[in-house]
Parts: structure tokens; sequence; C-alpha cells
């Protein structure tokens, strides 16, 4: 009963073929309510067109009459190995913001590619921001090959810029896979039309893929989300994100030098006398210290980055730039503190991939950086590549979202 | 170190949102509709906070509900200890509004717009609702925190970018969040929770008659779907083979292809 499920964003320039994919992927797998493909079809005549499986995931009115992805959707289906969601997102420059919400909710990647255009703008914008999140397990579809009658030639082609593309981002994607969404080639099954091609089909590959578990560290992190009075007890409530409790255990508790024991762990319905990572738990102390929302818990011989100077790759998604010296927020797990950018060390058009030399002191919309920032007081953070959720973080100004980043 | 299994991730995760809504604005409520996923959420709810949910759990009342979720709401609401605010649209529901006038209408009138008089006399920050990406195609569109204005516009074709579960914090003075708690859960997820927890769930989702509800809400405009399923083990199993829509029994989503969508723009659930 317990089946493994896998996270994939799908991703690519506009036109390039996301939702079809996603479409022809439900299809062949099965995963269709009977109304759905009525209502499609329904739609589809309505507004002129042959059926359009886009449209299953093309919700919104707006989006099946513009034929475009506007928002993020989530689409469940399962193969024998195991349950998927697909989360689909949008190709429009301006939809930018739309597309990385999808793809920070994703462990897997596919990069789709129409083989008549090739690497576009925001082919390389989506492959710049997958590395930037941290995704590592990649499939690259090469899409439209019906356009190119199955040309080998033209695959190979495309296959040899985008590996030049993923090695400037220092990555590998696993697969390189030829199909035809609209035609429904090489999705489920190997078609004789692409007889030259070894590889998988598209849904092989992906059932090949493996789930990317983080490597959990034994130290103690527990940041502080909620402080609850309970029975006349102060209840600490949070995630653990690494390592684990037990009853009697000494702690600290960061930013300070506050030290005390764990009196109780608290799960309703049980009496654990253990946590570990991925819990939300409660705990009590034996000692009354003075512990709020953004504190984190660590081991009392804790070795933890307790900082405030720290550097991380950021992409910026606001009109406004992110300028030197202005103040805003910075949001890391349950911690916020006000934070300034010391240094633009250097800056990159996220479509050509190229560094920008124009404007050093600012990073504007859809701009990425390396940016040294300063905080006014330390907090608890770990390079994302060793704990993702204390690895990252938000940035934040007048109650809008402005950019985000990983910590390097 | 242990992998936690797939249930006890969904939990957690819900389990986090709650607590982050509530550390956030302390004035918000939950969404009770009665159905399966607001009791799991429910449920969950109970879980964060040890017991005792430190805000009103809210029912919207459109006076059409099914005799079997008033009883269920009455009695679970006394053994769970729970601050019920019960939301009628009164005036809508004496001057005549129903069904047979007209179903959008009816909806916005007896949901929507009850639902925006309790939250301004409440001046509720947040609601927890328990919406599922898997039910339909337009929630599948939804943010774990998703801002909605004054007039309860959802503005979908602009909304806030979510990074991972640093989810949106601040708010406008005239804004409120609705919180998606329930959001990565599928139907046949719903329903191993319910069966492995022993979560109570009103009878209606049972067979009789080789009829049940898949999905309930007014009884005038729901719709059960043949089966057999009379015990939750059943309707799992029934869940692993379907191929008919979770909510393809309600009205509302039926009349024309984007009465869902235009539902929501307005504020509804």
């Amino acid at each position: 009963m317990d089946r493994e499920t896998l996270s994939i964003v799908i991703t690519g320039h506009v036109d390039h073929g996301k939702s079809t994919l996603i479409g022809r992927l439900l299809l062949e797998t099965g995963s269709l309510p009977k109304e759905k493909l009525a209502e499609i079809k329904k739609i589809s005549n309505a507004l002129g067109k042959d059926t359009e499986i886009a449209y299953l995931i093309d919700q919104f009115k707006e989006e099946r009459s513009k034929d475009m992805t506007i928002d993020t959707t989530q689409i469940f289906f399962k193969t024998r190995k195991r349950d998927y969601v697909i989360i689909d997102c949008p190709g429009h420059l301006e939809l930018i913001k739309n597309m990385i919400t999808g793809a920070t909710l994703a462990e897997t990647a596919i990069l789709i590619i129409d083989c008549a255009e090739g690497i576009m703008e925001q082919t390389k914008r989506h492959a710049y921001i997958i590395a930037m999140i941290g995704i590592r397990n990649i499939i690259v579809v090469i899409n439209k090959m019906d356009l190119v009658n199955y040309s080998q030639e033209k695959f190979i082609e495309i296959k040899s810029a985008i590996n030049t593309l993923f090695q400037t981002l220092d990555m590998k994607p696993y697969f390189i896979v030829p199909i035809s969404a609209k035609d429904g080639v090489n999705i489920t099954k190997k078609c004789s039309k692409l007889n030259w091609y070894n590889g998988p089909s598209f849904l092989k590959a992906l059932d090949m893929l493996k789930p990317s578990r983080e490597k959990t560290s034994r130290s103690l992190r527990l940041p502080v989300q909620d402080v609850y009075d309970i029975e006349k007890k102060r209840v600490l409530v949070g995630k653990i994100l690494s390592g684990s409790l037990v009853k009697g255990k000494e702690i600290l508790v960061l930013p300070g030098s506050a030290k005390a024991k764990i009196a109780d762990i608290k799960i309703f319905g049980k009496k654990p006398k253990k946590a570990s990572n991925g819990e939300n738990i409660g705990i009590t102390l034996d000692r009354d210290i003075d512990v709020k929302r953004g504190c984190v818990i660590v081991d009392k011989e804790s070795t933890s980055r307790l900082e405030n100077r720290f550097q991380g790759h950021i992409f910026w998604m606001s009109e406004k730039p992110l300028e030197i010296n202005r103040p805003f927020n910075i949001r890391c797990a349950t911690q916020e503190v006000k934070c300034i950018a010391e240094k633009i060390e250097r800056k990159i058009n996220s479509s050509t991939l190229e560094m920008i030399s124009d404007n050093p002191d600012k990073v504007g919309l859809n701009e990425s950086a390396k940016v040294s920032f300063k905080t006014d007081r330390p907090i608890v953070i770990e390079e994302f590549s060793r704990l993702k959720e204390l690895g990252r973080f938000v940035i934040e100004g007048d109650s809008a979202l402005l950019g985000a980043g990983i910590i390097i | 170190m242990k992998i936690m299994n797939y249930l006890s991730e969904l939990e957690n995760k819900t389990i986090y949102i709650i607590r982050e809504a509530y550390s956030r604005f302390r004035n918000i409520s939950l969404l009770w509709s009665i159905g399966k996923d607001s009791t799991a959420m429910l449920w969950i709810a109970r879980k964060a906070f040890f017991g005792k949910i430190p805000f009103p759990v809210m029912h919207i009342d459109t006076n059409y509900k099914f005799k079997e979720i008033y009883e269920f709401r009455d009695k679970y609401a006394k053994i769970w200890g729970l601050n019920l605010l019960i939301s009628r649209n009164n005036s809508a529901i004496e001057s005549g509004m129903g069904p047979e006038v007209n179903k959008f209408k009816c909806c916005n009138a007896l949901k929507t717009i009850a639902l925006k008089d309790t939250i301004k006399k409440y001046n509720l920050k947040a609601l927890l609702l328990a919406i599922r990406r898997d039910e339909h195609g337009i929630r599948a569109k939804e943010r774990y925190f998703s801002p909605r204005d004054l007039n309860f516009k959802w503005d979908y074709q602009n909304q806030p970018a979510e990074l991972w579960n640093l989810y949106k914090a601040g708010l406008n003075s005239d804004e409120h969040l609705r919180v998606h708690p329930m959001l990565h859960w599928r139907e046949i997820d719903i329903w191993r929770y319910i069966a492995q927890e022993k979560i109570p769930v009103t009878p209606l989702y049972f067979a009789k008659n080789n009829l049940r509800y898949r999905s309930i809400g007014c009884e005038t405009c729901c719709m059960p779907v043949k089966s057999n399923a009379n015990t939750i083990k059943k309707i799992v199993r029934e869940l692993e083979t379907t191929k008919t829509a979770e909510r393809s029994g309600r009205a509302q989503d039926k009349e024309d292809t984007y009465t869902m969508q235009k539902l929501r723009s307005l504020g509804y659930m």
C-alpha cells in the first residue's frame, strides 16, 4: 500500500509542448476520468479546434482561448512502479514566478525542447532555475520529432547543444529522449519511427529515476515555529529538520547561549520517547528560558553555522531591483531578519547564461546573481547542499516576495 | 535515519501549514463542511494543537445540507470540544433563495456571501480550507497560502509566487488568506488516512442500495454514484480502479465548463 511517489516538474520554452506532453501521458497511462475526455472534446469543438489534449492541464478559460498555460497545475498519474505528481509550468517570461513556484514543489525536472526551434531563451532560464533550486534529477525530452521526420541528425545536433548548456551549469541530464507528444511517439513505448534510438521511452526513463533523498545529518536542527501555553506549560512546536531528540537530552537555543534539558516530547495521541527528522512535534523544557519563533534548537555541543554574513545565489522576481545597502527582510525556515546586500559578486543573465557587467550595484527583474548578505542579527544557516531547509531563503519587502536564493 | 511513510509525510506537511497559519495570524478559522476532507483536516488540526483547537471552526450552513451532516456536526462538535461557528445567510434563505432559482446564484448567496459576512464580522485574517489539487482542475492551480482582497476576488492571473514552505506571511490590511493545508492530498490518500486513523465520517459516503456519495454538499445539488462500497476498505479499493471523477455528482461543476472558475474568482471555496 505504501507506494513511492515522485514529483516532477515539466519546464521549457513557451509552445514547446509541456501541457501536450502531460495530456498525452494521462491519456496513455489511462489516468483520465471518462468525463474529462468528453469535456475537452466539447471545449475544443466550441473553440473550433481539434481535440486539444493540453486543455486537460490548461483549465482557465483564458489559458484555453490563448493556448498557453498561465499558472502551474498539478496532475496525478501512476505507473506500475510508482505514483507521480506532475507539475506543469508556464513557459512565458512574464509568468516566471509561477514557473518557480511549480519547480520548488518538485524533486525531478523534465525540460522539453521543440526540435524544430531548438534551445530558446526560456529553455536556458528554466535550466538555470532548476539548477539553482537544487534539482539534480533531470530528463530532457526533444519534442515535435514529427516535424523533422524523426531525423536522427537533428536529434544529435540538439542533444549536443543541450549537453553543452548543462555543462555550463555543472549538471548532466540522466536521459535525453526524442518524442512526439502530439502523435504519442516514444511516450510510453518505443516506436519504429525512431528505430535509430536505443534509449528508453519517456515513461520508462521516468520510472528509472531514483527519488533524490537528502543525506540527513545526525546533528539536531529544530527551528521553533511557535510557542503554545498548554496546561500552564510552555510548549515549543516545530519541525525537526535533522537529527533527533530524546527525553532528557541537553540542548542549546540559538541565537544565545541558553541551555536546557528536554522535559517532554509531545505528539498528540502518543507518548514518544524519541522524535526524529521530518516530524512536527512539541517539546517542553526543564527550565524557563526565553524561546520564541525563529530560535533554533540544536545539540548542546553544536558546531552549527550561526552567522550574520553569508553568500547566496539569488533569483530576483520584482520590478524594484535589489540594491546594495537597501534593507529588506530575509526568511530562512522560521527565522526572519532584516538584511542588506553588501556586495553583488557577479550577475548572470538567466536567458543567455552570460555575465552581465552593467549596473553592478543592482539586480533587476529576472536576473540572477551571487550576492554577499549581512543580517542585523546572526541566524542559523547551512549550505543548501547539506540541509535544504536551512540553506534556502526568500527575500521580502512591504509584505511582497522580491526574490529567493540558496546559501553557498 | 528513518524514512517516513507516505501518509505520515502528508500529515506532517499539513500540521506544519496549520501551525504556520496560526503562528502568523492567530485570528483564523477552520472551515468544516463536515465532508471527509475537512473532517480529516480537523483531525490533523487537533493533533497540531494537542487536542484543543485554539480558534473557531466554521460551518457554512446553506439550510439545504443533508440531515446526516447536521447530526454529525453537532455530535462531533461536542465530542471534540470545538468552538463551532455557524455561518448562514439568513436573509437570502428567508427570501427564498434556493437551487431552483439558479444554481450559480444560490452557491454564491448561501455559501460565498455567508462566508464573506462571517469573515468581516469576526475580522478573520486566514481561513483553513480542505480543498485538494486532484479534485478539480481549477483547484490544482491554487497556492497553499492564497491572498484574497476586500471583495474576496481571487486574482488567479496574478497569484504571488510561493517558494518551498516559506509561505506568504504579510497581508495588506484589506486582505485575508485562504490557507489550504490539504492541497497535496489525493482522494485515495484521504480514505487511506481515514482508515489508518479511524476517523469518523458521515454515513452518506457508504453505499446503500448500490449508491453512495463520493462528494457531499447540499442535498439538492449532490447526486450519488453507483457503488457497492459500504466500508472504508471497499471505498479504497473502488478508488484504486475507478475512472469516474470525484465531483461527477456535484452540480455546480457542471452547469457550464467554467462555473467553478467563476465561483472561485468570486470567493467560493
